[in-house]
């Protein structure tokens, strides 16, 4: 059991490196809100599996994926924000869960649970974790260039349509590792929390991006630990320590 | 010596409008081609699609090994990104394989302080993000730059350091130009060619044939409304710059 525990504790600081980084590009997509509700297209994902008997994981990843191609061909047909997309496949998604999800388990794929974790559950999520952050190593140079500005990025040689639907996979697998124990509706906050913390304390992008990821997996260290000690479910805990550090962070100055 | 760019019976309709109609002309090399029009006259969507940004129908064809630079107009840097012109340059040249030694004597040929390198790019003074974004379109050493308005928000001085930088660029690289600019008034000393626009080529030789009073009236006066063909004109009676 104490294993398990451990293998629970890795695999959220695993994700909650990712997180730190994708929202990292999130915030400075101005997609925070977006990430917040695209986790929700899991939950017909979570749903569906239940019904089905099979591993709700698997059905939340189907899920993301397709909300994530969904979203980017909408993205490029009717030329409208991400954002403006997102919520309007969130409405849908969150409508179509909560109908389909038996009422006994919905408060689990909303708020997450603390299902015991398997070694191989374990080593799958931090190959998950490791694609993750080895996307924003690798593409980090792209994606700086279309935030400033489209055209030079297309003029410099960067496929923006295939970045971002590459961003939006990344971010729909950061969901996915996040779902587990914080659930469709608190997964989102992991991804905008710690990037606005980190917002507070620098200009700078090095560490803007590490920071973002240190205070992602502070929050979840931190949540983890408080929720054990006094018997607290862990993905609300873990996001109220976030938040908790994000209004303390309004009082610093930046660097 | 072979053509940098060739460009023929080149329309461009966006969103059903006729953006640009039949235009044609040519860039040799080390050649300056000022571009000049009123607004809405088609001059950015013109840089644009000469870039691979619109879908166009007719011919651009660029030689052989051309290595583009791009200076957009006037860009309204985001003041929240963490991102500054160093984390640009990097990126531009880790995206297209240059070595630090490419970096560090662009940074050099634009006379950037360390300073500005280090400032969020949102943060840059006009004259500053001018020189940021010519540095950015030097990088990766350009044969052709495309410059789009690129002293419309600087002042006096700063738009004397953009020309010269220009002009030495010409002279010392041998780097072709292409640059649209509302300044009429400067294009004989940047220019040694003119396309006047407005939705079709109105005029289309060197500065000091074609840019004349009565040439100035028809681009710019409201009357104007369609010229139908290209059209090279000589010296009038009134040359501008004569």
């Amino acid at each position: 059991m104490a294993d398990t525990n451990l293998y629970a504790l890795i695999l959220a600081l695993a994700a909650a490196v990712a997180t730190g980084l994708i929202g990292g590009f999130a915030l400075m997509k101005r997609m925070t809100l977006a990430g917040d509700a695209m986790s929700h297209i899991a939950l017909p994902g979570l749903g569906l599996a239940i019904l089905w008997n099979v591993q709700p994981v698997l059905g939340a990843a189907a899920a993301l994926a397709l909300g994530a191609l969904l979203i980017w061909k909408i993205e490029k047909r009717a030329d409208l924000a991400t954002e403006t997309t997102i919520g309007v496949i969130f409405s849908a998604s969150l409508a179509i869960g909560a109908l389909i999800t038996p009422s006994e388990d919905i408060i689990e794929a909303l708020f997450g649970g603390a299902e015991p974790v398997s070694i191989i559950t374990l080593a799958i999520y931090l190959l998950l974790a490791a694609a993750v952050i080895i996307f924003v190593w690798k593409e980090r140079s792209r994606l700086i260039i279309s935030l400033f500005n489209r055209d030079l990025a297309t003029v410099t040689g960067v496929n923006i349509s295939r970045l971002n639907l590459s961003y939006l996979l990344a971010f729909a697998t950061t969901l996915v590792l996040g779902l587990r124990f914080l659930g469709a509706l608190l997964v989102g906050a992991l991804i905008i929390i710690p990037a606005a913390i980190s917002r507070q304390f620098t200009h700078t992008l090095e560490k803007f991006l590490a920071g973002s990821a240190i205070a992602s997996a502070l929050s979840v260290a931190a949540g983890f630990w408080i929720a054990a000690t006094f018997g607290l479910d862990t993905g609300p805990t873990i996001v109220s320590v976030a938040a908790g550090l994000f209004f303390l962070s309004l009082l610093k100055k930046k660097a | 010596m072979p053509k940098i760019l060739t460009v023929r019976d080149l329309s461009v309709s966006l969103e059903n409008q006729d953006v640009i109609k039949n235009v044609n002309f040519d860039l040799e090399p080390g050649e300056s081609l000022a571009v000049v029009g009123p607004n809405g006259s088609g001059k950015t969507v013109l840089l644009k699609t000469l870039l691979g940004l619109y879908p166009y129908q007719g011919t651009i064809a660029w030689g052989t090994k051309v290595r583009l630079g791009y200076v957009p107009q006037k860009i309204d840097a985001d003041r929240h990104l963490p991102i500054n012109l160093q984390n640009l340059l990097e990126a531009k040249a880790d995206i297209q394989k240059l070595s630090r030694k490419q970096l560090d004597a662009t940074i050099e040929a634009v006379g950037l302080l360390p300073e500005s390198l280090k400032t969020p790019i949102g943060h840059l003074s006009g004259g500053q993000f001018q020189k940021a974004l010519i540095a950015f379109a030097l990088l990766g050493d350009p044969n052709v730059i495309l410059f789009d308005e690129p002293t419309a928000s600087l002042d006096e001085l700063s738009e004397e350091h953009v020309y010269d930088l220009l002009n030495d660029l010409r002279k010392t690289r041998g780097i072709s130009i292409i640059l649209v600019s509302h300044d009429v008034s400067l294009i004989p000393h940047i220019a040694n060619t003119v396309l006047c626009l407005n939705k079709t080529a109105v005029c289309y030789g060197p500065p000091k044939e074609v840019l004349t009073q009565a040439m100035f009236e028809k681009l710019y006066s409201p009357s104007h409304k369609h010229v139908h063909h290209a059209h090279v004109h000589h010296a009038h009676d009134h040359n501008l710059y004569g």
